[in-house]
């Protein structure tokens, strides 16, 4: 509570109590059941919902005492209609989508939406299925949230992708849904920057969403960004009622503030100097730094160390294989070989490298230049080996 | 009169995918073409990459397919180094492949064709009590279908499909139509299964998470083993994987094969999924190693449906062609000569069946020219389907016993002839049997990974890339939708070519220079439909291939192991002319 008698706290406390009155206010999509409703009829407890309120709270960096505002922001969700459009993608954002966690209360919340248009999801197919997107972006003008996964495809004139009987472009569907949302969340790295098409030499002349409007959209990368990364993101809109603060890239600030490197399991090991040499090795087993095979996590700002994935299964340090960068603008062309560090790179530091790690950080650092030596050396010797036979 | 329907987009897969037919007066469809409306040409990004980073690349090929692209470039990178990985690698990876295969199979039937089989709708007229007596038919153990349970199930949809807005992703779909067979209890009891699915697939993703890292896009795999050796000597996490493992086995015997037992029941007369198929042909490749020399699948072809013959696969005689696809150079091209340039001609005015039964203005596909983004492979000249059918067909005909058990015992409880194999149910039953085989005998792989690392807890082999050296390899094997192969060359240390053959290219894939039509394409034809306003039956075929068609648009020119030379047009950048 003491953080909340702070005065930013209070004026941001107000912000969200209003913006909640005014959601309050709309008229219902659904007018017998309220989302309390079917958070008991899916057999969720108060208590459980609460704590579910509460968690989310921390995630997004809030005080506690914000936790019975997060509440009555997840019950009005229910008015807000969603228009979630496929470009030029593989479908695994969809995929992180349906492995929403907690006590399925994310993927409840996602019904509760009203999923209006999502091409792996909905059963209406054909002309039916262009229907209901038709039918959204009309009676939700300016209401509905676009949530778009994909690159845009626009060389050769956007004919790289066409949807529909009428053939019409990806770009040009994604260009009109963008026109009229409420807001646009561009969802994982090929939306947010392009993604893997746009990967040098980019064939198909693919571009983020952003680049195909003028309207503000707000990046939410990863490859695929965790579902938890998703629905904070819609929450911080519900809550603000506008754009969360953003970094440089556009991408909400409370999940993507930090490097994946500051919050890092193993980050014990890189100010020991510690590392992992070869995959498989001593250092493997022991759980070591894994910044020698190609760890990205001091270039990378994410969540990932804090939330992990698929329920708090695993992470990819936790496996042993390290981080690849992939929320990072480009990160196909310019974070290197996947398995060797960056050594032409100094870390990137949200403080300019005058934060409380800097110490750590000039400490890793000495040492990698020393280890440099060493892999220079093995490089050498590898490749004067025989390779096979 | 002959009119044309369009069904675009096809939803519930992966990708951008088009089906158009021509029907007669009668509805009977007289002529099919199917076409995939995006490319994205990754093989063309890979080259001139470091080697290491080409499977992680090549994995973003699909999301759903997660782990199968992921793992197929990584056995191509070390088949072309010649790396011989460690066998604790080979089981872990089995391991994950097994809840990639128990994750995508279920997902798929009930989340992606489900909705073709089961009427939602329907299932709120049922009796819970007389519905949740019936689902001891399909299985001694059932799960979700206890009449508190369906009762509970019946109540929320009923609220929800009370509302007129309230349909969300339900909204206009097929419901009602005349060829959904199942009984109000039997919709009700797929119904609540659908449900159990969403928190099953959420089950199955954290168990390849356990060794990959994260689901989508596992992170653990790297040239030469895998990087989870924590992981493996934690017994802790080997309990977790066990354990989770056997929830899902158990679903998957007690909902998801119970289901399509109930569906053959159901669905054994309805002529739009027992119509015998156009294309007969099916290949399939080695793949689920559970133990040292130990193998589920089996290699081989079979032509004409003849069971009695499986004949050798020699990879130098596939190829493919472009007679009807988006690019340049329609001749099937020899490796030598290939050429990948994009050539979109698009599609053409005309009018189609539109959703109240009027003819509207349509843009569609002229059959004469080029009309989608994915080539037409051949083996030999003759189409192939690859699948779990194709991997169940060889595998019978070849005597495995594990996969003969299977589907003797589906055909003996089901009363049906083997003949129905050869049709759209067949092809669905087939991937639950899959499913079943995998949920049965993959955890062999787990405990001969604990007999191992007894002795032996290496996980990683040692390699190194020389640059004055050119390496070609391949990785083949039979993941979920079938016999998919990477093939890479490397040189002067980075990719220097890439190609991989798709299942979904096999099964999607236009007619070829002869007229000689793709697995999808030739179903289509003779197929009656009952309302060409609401092509259900169309649906219903194409999702029973479990379409992945972002994975199916590729660039693919192969002989055997010499792979393709490419002159790309250097207006899509990346020229290699050697």
């Amino acid at each position: 509570m003491n953080h909340a008698k702070d005065a930013s706290y209070d004026a941001l406390y107000s912000a969200f109590e209003e913006r909640i009155a005014q959601l309050s206010k709309l008229s219902r999509m659904k007018e017998e059941q309220s989302i309390m409703d079917v958070i008991e009829e899916k057999g969720i407890s108060r208590r459980d919902f609460m704590k579910w309120a509460g968690a989310i709270t921390a995630m997004l960096s809030l005080p506690s005492s914000f936790t019975p505002l997060v509440a009555d922001a997840v019950k009005v969700v229910d008015r807000l209609p969603i228009i979630w459009l496929h470009m030029a993608e593989c479908t695994g954002c969809t995929e992180s989508l349906l492995r929403s966690d907690a006590p399925s209360i994310d993927s409840l919340i996602f019904d509760y939406i009203s999923l209006e248009y999502q091409e792996t999801l909905m059963s209406a197919v054909g002309w039916q299925a262009e229907e209901n997107l038709e039918h959204a972006m009309e009676k939700y003008k300016g209401r509905y949230i676009l949530m778009v996964e994909g690159g845009i495809p626009i060389g050769n004139e956007g004919s790289f992708l066409t949807i529909g009987g009428h053939g019409k472009k990806g770009m040009d569907i994604a260009k009109d849904a963008s026109e009229n949302a409420a807001a646009i969340f561009a969802i994982g790295t090929c939306s947010a920057y392009g993604g893997i098409q746009a990967a040098a030499p980019n064939p198909t002349g693919s571009v983020a969403l952003s680049d195909v409007t003028d309207k503000p959209v707000i990046n939410v990368p990863g490859c695929p960004p965790s579902e938890k990364n998703i629905v904070g993101t819609l929450l911080h809109y519900l809550l603000y009622g506008t754009l969360p603060a953003l970094d440089v890239y556009n991408r909400p600030k409370w999940a993507y503030r930090l490097r994946i490197h500051d919050l890092c399991e193993r980050r014990g090991h890189f100010d020991a100097g510690e590392f992992v040499e070869q995959f498989g090795d001593e250092a493997a087993k022991d759980g070591y730094c894994l910044y020698k095979v190609g760890c990205k996590g001091p270039y990378t700002f994410n969540n990932c160390a804090k939330n992990k994935f698929n329920q708090g299964t695993s992470w990819p340090v936790q496996v042993g294989f390290g981080c690849i960068g992939c929320s990072e603008p480009d990160f196909w062309d310019t974070m290197g070989t996947t398995n060797e560090p960056l050594g032409s790179r100094l870390y990137q530091s949200v403080f300019s490298g005058l934060g409380a790690d800097a110490t750590a950080d000039k400490i890793g650092l000495g040492l990698l230049m020393a280890t440099g030596v060493g892999i220079a050396a093995h490089a050498a010797i590898a490749a004067k080996k025989p390779p096979k036979e | 009169m002959s009119k044309r329907i369009v069904v675009d987009p096809i939803t519930r897969i992966e990708g951008h995918l088009r089906a158009e037919v021509v029907v007669d007066d009668d509805g009977v469809v007289t002529d099919a073409y199917i076409s995939s409306t995006l490319w994205r040409g990754l093989e063309v990004i890979a080259k001139g990459r470091d080697p290491r980073n080409v499977p992680l690349l090549m994995q973003r090929i699909c999301g759903v397919c997660t782990y199968s692209h992921y793992l197929k470039s990584t056995m191509a990178v070390e088949d072309a180094l010649g790396i011989k990985i460690p066998l604790n690698a080979e089981l872990v990876r089995t391991l994950m492949n097994a809840a990639l295969f128990l994750h995508d199979h279920v997902v798929h039937f009930y989340h992606l064709h489900g909705v073709d089989w089961v009427d939602i709708t329907s299932a709120l007229k049922a009796d819970p009590k007389k519905a949740s007596e019936l689902a001891f038919k399909y299985s001694k153990n059932p799960i979700a279908t206890g009449e508190n349970d369906l009762i509970k199930v019946q109540e929320t949809v009923a609220k929800f499909a009370s509302n007129p807005q309230g349909l969300g992703p339900f909204a206009n779909a097929y419901w009602g139509h005349s060829t959904y067979k199942f009984t109000p209890e039997q919709n009700l009891i797929a119904l609540s299964h659908y449900l159990k699915a969403l928190e099953m697939q959420r089950l199955a993703a954290q168990l390849m998470a356990i060794f990959g890292g994260k689901n989508p896009h596992p992170q653990s795999l790297v040239v030469g083993g895998v990087s989870c050796v924590m992981d493996i000597l934690d017994p802790a996490r080997m309990g977790e994987y066990l354990t989770k493992y056997k929830k899902m086995a158990d679903f998957v015997h007690n909902a998801y094969l119970a289901d399509i037992k109930m569906a053959a029941e159901a669905y054994k007369d309805e002529p739009s999924v027992t119509k015998p198929m156009g294309v007969r042909n099916f290949m399939a490749f080695k793949d689920f190693k559970v133990g040292r020399d130990e193998y589920l699948f089996d290699s081989g072809y079979i032509l004409k449906g003849d069971l009695t013959e499986v004949l050798e696969i020699n990879e130098d005689l596939i190829t493919e062609e472009a007679t009807h696809s988006w690019y340049q150079d329609d001749e099937p091209q020899h490796p030598y000569d290939g050429t990948t340039i994009p050539n979109h001609t698009g599609f053409v005015d005309g009018e189609s069946i539109g959703p109240d039964g009027e003819m509207i203005h349509s843009k569609l596909i002229d059959p004469d020219g080029k009309y989608t983004w994915i080539k037409s492979p051949r083996y030999d000249g003759q189409p192939m389907e690859v699948g779990p059918l194709a991997c169940l067909l060889v595998g019978y005909a070849k005597g495995n016993t594990i996969i003969k058990d299977a589907v003797d015992g589906f055909l003996k409880e089901t009363g049906l002839p083997l003949e129905i194999l050869f049709s759209t149910l067949g092809r669905t039953a087939a991937r639950s049997l899959q499913a079943g085989i995998v949920a049965d005998n993959a955890i062999k792989a787990f405990h001969n990974l604990i007999e191992n690392l007894k002795v032996d807890q290496d996980t990683c082999a040692p390699y190194v890339i020389d640059n004055d050296k050119e390496y070609k390899g391949r990785g083949i094997g039979d993941v979920p939708r079938g016999m998919l192969i990477h093939w890479i060359r490397i040189k002067n240390g980075v990719c220097e070519n890439y190609q991989a053959t798709v299942p979904s290219t096999w099964n999607a894939g236009p007619k070829d220079a002869n007229g000689v039509r793709g697995p999808y394409e030739a179903d289509l034809l003779n197929l009656q439909i009952a309302d060409v306003t609401k092509p259900l039956e169309i649906i219903r075929i194409i999702h029973s291939y479990d379409p992945c068609i972002a994975c199916a648009v590729h660039v693919m020119d192969t002989k055997g192991n010499k792979l393709a030379e490419y002159k790309v047009d250097p207006l899509y950048g990346g020229v290699c002319n050697t």
